[in-house]
């Protein structure tokens, strides 16, 4: 599904990714874990079409196709979503609207024709409700206000409605007490199919307590360098990173 | 297009000779008259404003200067309803006040007299029945030495009287439109209002100018509104202006203790659109409120100035002034504040907050502040800025496409303001025409 390989990326002269190789397939679900500054989030941003970072070297396969010159959006169209760690706050336009629209759009970008309002509408219950979401929550507007907590489930509830091919959850468990932790990574498991794929980006093992991984990959100083299964996660809980820094993945 | 340019005539001396014509339609025996008489003397030895000035630096009227504008309405013309209906709040019913090329048309209008006055300054200016309030209200807040605006009293016969007495509310918002027709090549129009809100007594008013041509219009248009003890007045100013048409429109609010007047003014188009706004405080516990939204695009140009003068203790003013820019169009915000000696636990709040999407478009804003009060809470702030790139991508990242992605973010940037359009017809209304402005489909009704 997803096919990354020697990917070079950063902003103007100062490389962020020294070479990512990375290879997510249908049903799978990836950690990709690391210290601050090693380039996780810039991972996340650049597999979402964020124009800030330049390609310099390396490329990006989504289903067979180079995302090169995929914008933002086409990307989202073809099914990539990422969660963000800082969600936009958007005054006046309403989290029902917002979610509309946005999935409207998507449609129109594949030619179907726009969800009817009761569809809609029984979809935002459904989905609502799988992330325990008041109702009144869902007229506010979007991020305005909120918690750090109602942004990251609302993140959720926005992934649990565009049911993305390949969902990157950049940080979405910072900010998160236990129970919205719990909430969330329900909302996460109940979307898994072998149809779809999930990259989970974080700092701490915690996370991965409620999304198992099938693998574990450490990035420091822009690449990889170690892969593993779940248990790497609990290692490196316990010893930290310091210990990988002479590690280099074979090619 | 269709307006005239002479090298040789002069718009002042045109003016200043056609009042003698203009004598001949107007009692000068009317108290008024006096007004009259002394206001073209002013403007004869001013003319018009020029960059020089310090108030007009940003914003020039030597253009429409060279055109040769009809100064008087000829003819009755008539329009269809069904042709302009859409430049009505017809979701809901509204008594109006319409105008067509500067003569009332009563076909278009539902005045009253139920209770409150409705109806035309015409009739104020003539039956004796209104002479005692004329007297006392007609050109009090706006006399000054204003150029324009003493030549739009000097011109000063039709309009917009309203007169609300004590206690009382009309039953529904009043709307005040001026049709421009393009039956004449070129037209200037110098309406005159005047609204009286006594103790107690609550209105609404939307107005609007519009041409419905691509000739070339110019309106000098004077509202004076006397807002009494614990009055409130909300007054919505829509500027969305075929682009041959220009404004200067000079509000004059005069407020008594406890009053509150709001002015939403919503300037989407126009040629040169240039919104003096004056607030005077004069008594305790006083709320003025000026908002406005500008969205412009290609050559066009805003100027909002405006003005709040503390002349009592324990009052406050809100400024907030959203302002988008694209293409070449230019703003100016100047917001000046004056808070008298006297003036103590004024709090005055001033924002001024501009996006400009294009590299060739300018905004020039200025907070102008003279406190001479020592107790009191006075806060400015301007920003100029681009959209912010990380709030675009995440909009993008959801799949929203750029254009859309933009629209919506300015749209959220203006939206604060529409928070307090107390008007839900008009709020949808403002929402549409922002939309429209911004050129986008959203597939909901923001």
């Amino acid at each position: 599904m997803l096919k990354i390989k020697n990917l070079h990326a950063g902003v103007e002269e100062n490389e962020i990714l020294n070479g990512i190789n990375l290879e997510v397939n249908p049903g799978e679900v990836h950690a990709i874990m690391g210290p601050n500054g090693s380039g996780k989030s810039t991972l996340a941003a650049v597999i979402a079409g964020k124009e800030e970072f330049e390609i310099s070297e390396g490329h990006i396969e989504f289903e067979g196709e180079d995302l090169e010159d995929a914008a933002p959006e086409e990307r989202a169209h073809k099914g990539i979503f990422m969660s963000f760690q800082y969600p936009v706050e958007i005054p006046g336009v309403s989290v029902t609207n917002f979610i509309k629209t946005a999935i409207n759009e998507s449609r129109k970008a594949r030619g179907e024709e726009e969800m009817p309002a009761n569809k809609m509408l029984k979809l935002i219950r459904e989905k609502s409700e799988l992330l325990e979401i008041d109702r009144k929550f869902l007229s506010r507007s979007l991020n305005q206000g909120f918690s750090g907590g109602e942004k990251k489930r609302n993140e959720i509830f926005q992934m649990a409605m565009l049911e993305p091919k390949l969902a990157i959850l950049d940080e979405t468990d910072s900010g998160l007490d236990i129970d919205a932790l719990r909430i969330v990574a329900h909302g996460v498991n109940k979307l898994r199919s072998k149809d779809n794929a999930v990259i989970v980006i974080t700092h701490y093992q915690r996370l991965l307590d409620y999304i198992i991984p099938d693998f574990v990959h450490v990035l420091q100083e822009g690449k990889i360098v170690k892969s593993g299964s779940k248990d790497l996660a609990l290692e490196l809980e316990d010893k930290g990173y310091d210990w990988l820094k002479d590690e280099v993945v074979p090619q | 297009m269709g307006s005239k340019h002479t090298e040789n005539i002069d718009l002042r001396e045109k003016l200043v000779s056609s009042f003698l014509a203009f004598q001949s339609h107007v009692d000068v025996d009317h108290p008024v008259h006096d007004i009259r008489s002394e206001a073209i003397r002013n403007f004869e030895i001013k003319g018009f404003p020029n960059r020089k000035e310090e108030a007009w630096k940003y914003t020039s009227l030597g253009k429409l200067q060279k055109i040769d504008f009809s100064i008087f309405p000829k003819k009755v013309n008539a329009l269809e309803y069904s042709d302009v209906k859409q430049y009505f709040l017809h979701e809901m019913d509204t008594y109006k006040i319409v105008f067509i090329d500067g003569i009332y048309s009563s076909y278009l209008s539902e005045t009253t007299h139920d209770g409150v006055d409705i109806c035309l300054m015409s009739a104020a200016l003539t039956k004796p029945i209104y002479e005692p309030i004329i007297e006392l209200y007609f050109n009090k807040a706006a006399k000054g030495e204003d150029s324009l605006t003493s030549l739009n009293t000097a011109f000063s016969k039709e309009g917009a009287y309203i007169y609300i007495p004590k206690s009382k509310a009309p039953i529904k918002p009043i709307e005040i439109i001026h049709f421009a027709t393009g039956k004449e090549s070129s037209l200037m129009l110098q309406p005159r209002n005047l609204i009286i809100a006594e103790e107690n007594a609550e209105l609404q008013i939307i107005e609007r100018h519009q041409s419905l041509t691509s000739n070339d219009v110019l309106t000098n248009a004077v509202t004076e509104i006397f807002a009494a003890k614990n009055s409130i007045v909300d007054y919505y100013k829509v500027q969305n202006d075929s682009s041959n048409a220009s404004l200067i429109d000079n509000t004059y609010i005069s407020q008594k203790q406890g009053s509150a007047v709001h002015v939403h003014t919503f300037s989407f188009g126009g040629n040169i659109t240039r919104n003096n706004l004056n607030f005077y405080q004069d008594g305790e516990r006083i709320d003025s409120t000026l908002k406005g939204v500008t969205i412009l695009n290609n050559k066009q140009h805003v100027d909002h100035h405006t003005l709040v003068h503390h002349q009592q203790p324990n009052c406050e003013s809100h400024q907030d002034y959203k302002g988008i820019y694209a293409d070449k169009a230019t703003g100016v915000f100047n917001g000046k504040i004056i808070v008298d000696e006297v003036a103590q636990k004024t709090n005055a709040f001033q924002q001024n907050n501009n996006i400009l999407i294009s590299d060739d478009a300018t905004i020039n804003t200025k907070p102008q502040l003279e406190i001479f009060a020592d107790d009191v809470k006075c806060s400015h702030g301007c920003t100029i800025g681009q959209l912010d790139e990380e709030a675009l991508f995440y909009l993008r990242a959801r799949g929203i496409p750029r254009k859309e992605a933009q629209a919506l973010l300015m749209y959220a940037f203006a939206n604060n303001v529409l928070e307090s359009v107390r008007i839900p017809e008009l709020k949808l209304r403002i929402n549409k025409l922002i939309a429209e402005k911004l050129g986008v489909h959203l597939g909901f009704d923001l």
